[in-house]
């Protein structure tokens, strides 16, 4: 019998996964896997900090679709997860990371750098281990990655005392996984699918809501078969942006709290709707007892605790998207029949509605500053709409949502459910890693880039051609917003100033940086960092007046947007 | 199309979990993370030692109480739940109570009154006696309302357990 390390035994199963790339920082606790590490056939990525490094593996998966992979040291380094953790498991994208521990006798000691990471993360992942001996260690590995990957996908935190990593074991990997408290329902009852096909063929006034759900289950191409056939309107979630084309005529835009005027409308006043990998969040349904409530709503989710959790459905279906989609699409059969002249209609009162209220902003501001939404329409042009675009949180964020018509699945990488200011930049990392062929542009703010700006230092270090775009208004936008529309103008904490100059700070880090004040001068930066194939920053001075609209206060229904800035003094 | 707001309710949940390490502080953290409080909780092997019996006792709305129950079903530990306000069931729990009994009078009611519950007296001392009662919740508070009257030193009360009568109910996982 030939034993090997516990940590040859962890690098082992890595392989066997398809594993690549891992992210993160070292430590006391795991320096046997990187010594082991440097010399198998996988990349490294050191991040410079561990929180970033799971955005990293996050943006890695976002771009792929295949689990990121994440190692860090105990105490210190897995509580710095949490957050990456956190965000992960709410957008529902498969990330393991892997933790040092202090050694098992060392457990629940007060050891150095010691901390229950299984304890603080058991609410922030879907499942987490820890490991209590070497034969145990693959096994765990396999199920870890099972769990991650399967059913609704998430975070799941792998815990490996460094007495389990130096121990010595037999190594085999298992072939399948079997848990029998954990087998993902993923297709659809017939019955549900014969329901949902009568009541598209009945509906007038029919919208698909589709959210994250159909990125992750790969089902943008069925999403599209539907829609046209039954030329039925498309409206995506921000988890969404991506899974139908940003640029078809059957596409309404994003809904919900800044959703185009369209899309809300057409939402509230349809008959039916189809919910597909999308989970009612409260920044899409605004006031819960005004939504959609001349609508029968049929709801797609793989996860059970979906249905039904903020809004009773008519028709749930627990199923993986793509496999539903597919089964209603065989049930209506190629000629499906509908009343085409009151879809007609239909459609035709959701374009009276775009051009009453089209998405648009005012490009000459009384201040004569650039406005940054003309920053993103340019970044469209100049990337032919071609680019991954990876946002923070904010302001720019959904301008980035609004602006820029994303035509394919994984191509907006965003931080949904958790809202993570940070995000952007390690995401980029691990877009870049992932796809080295594309462009990728990490829309930001001067707020949210500082949250996690160590990482152009990851981005030298690998030469990452990331092009960074700060959208610099000098303030934390998106908190003023709310103070001007609903706090009376008075701006607590949310004046930033005088933030870095960033071009000096690109600089600083070895990297290009650019700064643009008119819109002249930010055509001529976009063109010359696209030009250029290394990494760079641009700063775009852009005006601290403009706020994101439409927009639906909280607590209101979605059709009760403000549509306009206010006239402030 | 919302829901419209219902009444809380007691419920017992029979939660079927792998026997492992953590599973309970999972199960409890789901409950306590919402803001619920768990009233009662008994937790232990069942006939097949690879997994516990976790009988747990909260107060809902139908709603929120299906909503737990959904979000234990996707525990990765947890086998099968079973929310026993849907099928039919038998509950009991214990009480240990020690109550004053100084004069003979005293004890002898005490000693009636154990003969109709069917509690047991497993210490006696010259100033009390120790009773052990078990049964349904309403028994166990009869008793220890009639009990009261002598003046309790001290009880303990075990969490309340179940077992459904039915071998199969609406009791699947999925």
């Amino acid at each position: 019998m030939t034993t090997i390390s516990g940590a040859e035994i962890l690098i082992e199963c890595w392989k066997k996964e398809g594993v690549e790339v891992i992210f993160g920082y070292p430590g006391a606790a795991t320096i046997d896997i990187h010594h082991h590490l440097t010399t198998s056939s996988l990349k490294f990525v050191l991040c410079r900090h561990e929180q970033a490094a799971v955005h990293a593996a996050e943006g890695y998966a976002r771009a792929t679709g295949r689990p990121g992979v994440v190692l860090v040291t105990s105490g210190p380094g897995a509580t710095n997860t949490v957050t990456g953790l956190a965000g992960a498991n709410m957008d529902s994208v498969p990330v393991v990371v892997f933790s040092g521990q202090v050694s098992r006798l060392l457990i629940g000691n007060d050891a150095f750098q010691e901390v229950d990471i299984v304890g603080v993360t058991r609410c922030v992942t879907k499942h987490n281990y820890l490991v209590i001996s070497t034969a145990e260690l693959a096994q765990t590995v396999k199920e870890a990655f099972y769990v991650a990957t399967t059913g609704r996908p998430g975070a799941v935190l792998v815990d490996l005392p460094k007495d389990v990593l130096s121990g010595q074991a037999e190594f085999s990997y298992p072939q399948k996984v079997f848990l029998r408290a954990y087998q993902p329902h993923l297709t659809p009852h017939r019955n549900q699918v014969a329901a949902v096909a009568k009541l598209f063929e009945q509906a007038e006034r029919p919208v698909i809501y589709a959210g994250g759900g159909v990125i992750a289950s790969g089902a943008g191409e069925e999403l599209l078969t539907l829609a046209e056939l039954l030329e039925i309107p498309v409206t995506l979630t921000l988890m969404g942006l991506g899974g139908f084309p940003g640029n078809h005529p059957l596409f309404l835009g994003m809904l919900g709290m800044h959703g185009l005027y369209r899309a809300n409308m057409a939402v509230q006043k349809a008959d039916l709707i189809l919910a597909v990998g999308a989970r009612f969040d409260d920044r899409v349904t605004g006031l819960l007892t005004q939504f959609a409530k001349e609508a029968n709503i049929i709801h797609i989710d793989v996860d059970t605790t979906s249905i039904h959790k903020n809004l009773k459905v008519d028709v749930p279906l627990v199923a993986d998207a793509r496999l539903a989609l597919s089964a209603i699409l065989e049930k209506l059969g190629p000629t499906p029949t509908y009343p085409a002249a009151t879809r007609a209609k239909w459609r035709q009162q959701i374009e009276e509605w775009d051009k009453a209220c089209p998405l648009t902003y005012d490009r000459a501001d009384s201040d004569g500053l650039m406005k940054p939404q003309f920053v993103i329409e340019a970044l469209y042009r100049a990337t032919n709409g071609k680019a991954v675009v990876v946002t923070d949180v904010g302001q720019h964020q959904m301008w980035a949502a609004q602006f820029y018509r994303y035509d394919r699945p994984r191509q907006f990488i965003t931080s949904g459910g958790l809202g993570v200011m940070g995000f952007g930049l390690p995401a980029s990392i691990g877009a870049l890693i992932a796809r080295p062929q594309t462009t990728v542009v990490n829309i930001t703010g001067d707020g949210s880039i500082m949250m996690n700006i160590q990482e152009l230092a990851t981005v030298a270090q690998e030469n990452l051609p990331v092009k960074v775009a700060i959208l610099n208004n000098g303030t934390l936008g998106m908190v003023r917003q709310w103070q001007d529309l609903f706090y009376g103008q008075r701006y607590a904490a949310t004046t930033l100033g005088p933030s870095p100059d960033f071009t000096l700070l690109a600089k600083a880090f070895g990297l290009k940086g650019y700064v643009a004040k008119t819109e002249a001068e930010a055509e001529a930066v976009i063109a010359l960092a696209l030009a250029d194939p290394g990494p760079s920053v641009m700063d775009f001075k852009v005006s601290p007046r403009e706020n994101v609209f439409p927009m639906v206060p909280a607590g209101r229904a979605i059709d009760e947007m403000i549509l306009r800035p206010l006239e402030l003094p | 199309m919302e829901l419209s707001s219902e009444q809380p309710k007691r419920h017992t949940l029979a939660i079927l979990v792998d026997n492992q390490p953590g599973v309970l502080a999972r199960v409890s953290a789901l409950i306590s993370g919402r803001g619920y409080n768990i009233d009662s909780l008994s937790v232990a092997e069942t006939l097949a030692a690879d997994l516990s019996l976790i009988t747990l006792v909260t107060t809902g709305t139908p709603r929120i109480v299906s909503q737990i129950v959904k979000q234990l079903r996707k525990l990765i530990n947890v086998v099968k739940v079973t929310d026993l306000a849907e099928v039919n069931y038998v509950e009991r729990q214990m009480v240990m109570v020690r109550v004053r009994a100084s004069d003979p009078a005293q004890r002898a009611e005490i000693t009636r009154l154990a003969e109709i519950f069917r509690a047991k007296i497993i210490d006696v001392s010259l100033k009390t006696f120790t009773l052990e009662i078990t049964g349904g919740e309403e028994k166990i508070r009869a008793a220890l309302t009639l009990l009261a009257d002598f003046g309790l030193e001290e009880q303990v009360l075990t969490g309340l357990t179940a077992i459904s009568r039915l071998r199969n109910g609406t009791n699947k996982k999925n």
